[in-house]
């Protein structure tokens, strides 16, 4: 059940997305970039949450999950740190994700030839 | 070359035609990926990390096979059929900084993989790490 649901809520999310790319011409790099600010303010108005707790994975794995993660991380770091949090809340609660990715595409790019265009 | 020709020509090196074929395939891939995702998480859960660590285990798993898929070429094959189903989950992240990463080798180690690395991510972290400063703020200035 917990499976279907994810599979529900990521499919959703990845369909409605489809349809923004094929009608309003929005490039993908747009799309993303607006989906993380998207997910950091439907979860700072409190509407993000009730989505995760039901989609789970199919909430978190999609773009929108980014900016949950980060609005969540600032939100705990400014009830510990204060001011402090407020800068290093969202970076840190974003940092493995950014740093998996950085340092698995150097890795890639040192042993791999690139395939074909992308 | 007859008109019919020539329109099947045309439709067939027109990008992403907005039909509504994208739109089921981005459905089942997305989806599939997200259950994967929660099949990942619970793995993660099993060894007993807690809940905001798993997750961020999962991302790192999903970033893992975003970048191994296209070092693999198969990114690119599979993104072609499944578009945004692929794109909108965190493995897109991944492919937008890898594929640039790799393809842009031949523009030398520091200018091309390292700089590149960052047109697409560069974007959605500058925006994303702004915006959860702002949340911060407000967070700590009104509420």
């Amino acid at each position: 059940m917990e499976y279907l649901r994810a599979f529900l809520c990521g499919g959703l999310i990845c369909a409605f997305s489809q349809v923004l790319i094929d009608r309003t011409r929005l490039t993908p790099a747009r799309i993303l970039t607006s989906y993380v600010v998207l997910g950091v303010l439907l979860t700072a108005l409190g509407i993000y949450q009730p989505v995760v707790k039901w989609g789970g994975c199919g909430a978190t794995t999609p773009l929108f999950g980014f900016g949950y993660a980060m609005a969540e991380g600032v939100k705990k770091a400014v009830s510990e740190q204060g001011l402090l949090g407020a800068l290093s809340g969202g970076l840190s609660a974003a940092a493995a994700g950014v740093s998996a990715a950085v340092f698995f595409s150097l890795i890639a790019a040192f042993l791999f030839k690139p395939k074909s265009r992308e | 070359m007859s008109n019919d020709e020539y329109k099947k020509l045309y439709e067939g090196l027109s990008p992403g035609s907005p039909g509504y074929k994208n739109i089921p395939f981005a459905f089942l891939t997305g989806g599939g990926l997200c259950a994967l995702a929660q099949l990942i998480k619970n793995l993660w859960l099993g060894t007993g990390l807690e809940e905001t660590a798993a997750s961020a285990m999962t991302s790192v798993s999903m970033i893992g096979l975003g970048v191994l898929l296209t070092a693999l070429g198969l990114f690119g094959k599979i993104a072609r059929v499944a578009g945004a189903g692929t794109l909108v989950p965190i493995t897109g992240f991944a492919n937008s900084i890898s594929s640039a990463a790799l393809e842009f080798k031949s523009e030398g180690f520091i200018t091309g993989t390292c700089v590149k690395m960052f047109t697409i991510a560069g974007p959605v972290l500058v925006f994303g790490i702004s915006a959860s400063v702002l949340y911060g703020l407000i967070l700590y200035f009104l509420l």
